[in-house]
């Protein structure tokens, strides 16, 4: 089981953002992105979770395989926190949310509203989400944001139990998590204006 | 033979059209103006109507014309749907405001032709009501063209709303059939035509009828040309920026 | 999958989930007909099977954008379209929750409006079947409606644009079997013609609100 990415072009709303991307991902590897804001890491990482189709190239992994993590958490105000992650542990089809709750030291708030809490501990219940969804390939991004510092080694420690079991992950951030992983800096796959009959990017009309 | 498909180009097709619209404009002027002139002036009054029958000549073919108009736009979205052609996507846009125009035609020409023979400029009549609706379903997909931004995703979502909008559109027709039988007469396009309306007014229709069909062909082409050129401008911006 | 239909229904019971202003609604559209044609019981009885279910597609209409777009807004969407759910199954069970949180609360308190509007006695049965039968294809076509629009900001204006030329059959067919039930005339041909409509639209449309919303999360 593994990642791998090979010549994939994306683009954002029809215009081409990065292109010639290739790496891969083996077991209990994690791969960190980095690059400038509005380089397209948002949009690699929607396009590796399937939920937009690349320009060109190819994605190895399975969708199955993935579970992806946004900015925005998809947490229901109104539910508690033990119900918004059982709520994700029933739609994967798994039970179990206890070692969620521990891994993220949600325990405590298990009953309270998730409207109530703090947004570092939206951050947390969210992230918590990744692990009932049972699925080998992470793919996160910004993981840290408004994180303590005890929290980022909270994060840390849970993908680093993640990658020991076999997972892999995929993360674009800005900070050092402490990680033992590769580093891939995107801004050099930039993509430049296409030249003419290039790719089919809006072609026929230029 | 060059394959149909060549003209999903849009080079091509601008190119093509560079040579075909203004044969295709002059005869629509033709025939509109043929027709219209051959059908107010030279055709004797109807015994009962009177000289407002001669309002036929505008009401049919615009009438037929929104139908039609509807159908190639729906003709136009599967074509994007499969075959994912821009410029079948943009004709299917383009051909919007220019049904959505035949059908008010309609149905004001129907409404003057409707006060002096019914007596009221408007009934709730199958006919007119199926028309009515069927101006909703053009202000809703163009609606759903000017809202979004990102020009594929508009294609993909009004093609699908035009093929989900054309089922419910026919499912109106019947549906409004049922509610209300009509005042309307009978078609007065049909194969025996002979049972619905004498010669004499049958053929400068049949002129105006072409001249209709040309002129939405002449519009819907501007129109599409157009356009491309809107599009082609927003991806040489779009390149620009990308610098 | 029931977990999201059980997830939905909670979301619509607690605090701010808007569970049963369509019918408040449903119940002032109700009021206010009377201010406005005057209290009149013969006439009141005449309209009342149209009213009645005019204000029940109303009420249906105005709960539509809330369909997807608070999941739109907090990224639950993006996450769901990610999950081993498929996305027919989810608007599918959107619509189900929908037609549960807002129709079928019309279908029951309908009767309590009939009396209000004087609706004749053998009206009621007929009434309460008809939107029964046809509020499901109202929530099924509010969903695509809503699958359409979820991006847009300020969509609920569209939304309605977009949605009720599609009401039109199921609203004609509907009103006609409480609007013949009422007069005592024979029910049958509209009663199946709108069970059709609303089998129909439960059969095909969810894949129609699948693709655009796919396309809509791209």
């Amino acid at each position: 089981m593994s990642l791998t990415i090979t010549d994939l072009a994306i683009a954002r709303g029809g215009i081409p953002v990065l292109r010639g991307l290739s790496f891969s991902l083996a077991a209990g590897e994690a791969l960190i992105l980095r690059g400038p804001n509005g380089i397209g890491k948002t949009t690699l990482l929607r396009t590796i979770a399937g939920l937009q189709p690349p320009l060109a190239g190819e994605i190895s992994a399975d969708r199955e395989l993935i579970a992806y993590a946004a900015h925005a958490d998809g947490i229901k105000a109104t539910l508690s926190v033990e119900e918004n992650l059982r709520f994700w542990a029933a739609i994967y089809g798994t039970g179990d949310i206890t070692p969620a709750l521990e891994g993220f030291d949600l325990t405590k708030l298990t009953d309270r509203p998730a409207g109530g809490l703090s947004a570092g501990q939206k951050r947390r219940l969210g992230l918590a989400r990744l692990m009932v969804t049972g699925r080998p390939i992470w793919v996160l991004d910004e993981p840290t944001v408004s994180l303590d510092v005890a929290s980022v080694a909270l994060f840390a420690q849970a993908v680093q139990r993640h990658l020991a079991g076999g997972g892999m992950a995929l993360i674009a951030t800005h900070i050092d998590l402490g990680l033992d992983a590769q580093v891939l800096d995107v801004t050099p796959f930039k993509a430049r204006a296409p030249l003419r009959g290039e790719d089919d990017f809006d072609e026929a009309f230029l | 033979m060059a394959s149909i498909w060549e003209y999903a180009n849009p080079r091509k097709f601008i190119r093509t059209t560079d040579v075909v619209l203004p044969w295709v404009t002059a005869a629509a002027v033709l025939c509109l103006v043929g027709g219209l002139i051959w059908g107010f002036f030279f055709t004797p009054e109807d015994y009962r109507q009177g000289s407002t029958v001669k309002i036929i000549y505008l009401h049919v073919p615009s009438a037929l014309m929104a139908i039609n108009g509807w159908l190639m736009m729906l003709a136009a979205s599967l074509i994007w749907i499969v075959r994912r052609h821009h410029v079948s996507a943009l004709a299917a846009r383009a051909a919007a405001p220019v049904g959505a125009t035949m059908t008010l035609i309609a149905l004001i020409t129907g409404a003057i032709w409707g006060q002096p023979m019914w007596g009221t400029w408007w009934a709730w009549d199958p006919r007119l009501t199926s028309f009515l609706i069927l101006f909703l379903f053009y202000l809703g997909y163009m609606a759903l063209w000017a809202a979004i931004e990102n020009d594929d995703t508009a294609a993909d979502l009004t093609s699908v709303l035009c093929l989900v909008g054309s089922v419910f559109a026919l499912l109106s027709r019947y549906a409004v059939n049922f509610w209300n039988q009509g005042l309307h007469q009978g078609a007065t396009l049909s194969m025996d035509k002979q049972e619905n309306i004498a010669d004499i007014f049958w053929y400068p229709l049949l002129v105006c009828m072409a001249g209709f069909i040309l002129l939405f062909l002449a519009l819907v082409l501007l129109r599409t040309r157009t356009e491309i050129r809107a599009r082609r401008m927003r991806a040489l911006l779009a390149r620009e920026r990308l610098g | 999958m029931i977990a999201l239909l059980i997830r939905d229904l909670k979301l619509a019971l607690r605090a701010g989930g808007g569970f049963g202003l369509g019918l408040a609604f449903f119940l002032i559209v109700t009021v206010l007909v009377p201010f406005a044609v005057g209290p009149e019981t013969g006439l009141l009885a005449r309209i009342a099977p149209g009213i009645l279910w005019l204000g029940a597609l109303l009420a249906c209409l105005l709960s539509l954008d809330r369909i997807f777009a608070l999941d739109w807004e907090d990224g639950t969407l993006d996450l769901m379209a990610t999950a081993p759910l498929p996305m027919e199954a989810i608007v599918t069970l959107k619509a189900l929750a929908h037609w549960l949180t807002t129709g079928l609360p019309l279908v029951l308190a309908a009767p309590l409006f009939g009396l209000l509007m004087s609706l004749p006695g053998e009206g009621y049965l007929w009434l309460v079947l008809s939107l029964a039968i046809g509020t499901p294809a109202l929530s099924v076509l509010g969903t695509f409606g809503a699958a359409l629009t979820v991006g847009l900001k300020r969509g609920g204006l569209l939304l309605s644009l977009l949605v009720l030329p599609l009401y039109v059959p199921t609203l004609i067919f509907g009103a006609e079997v409480a609007r013949r039930g009422a007069q005592g005339l024979a029910v049958e041909a509209p009663l199946l013609l709108l069970a059709g409509i609303t089998c129909g639209s439960i059969a095909l449309l969810p894949f129609a609100s699948a693709a655009v919303l796919r396309v809509n999360l791209r």
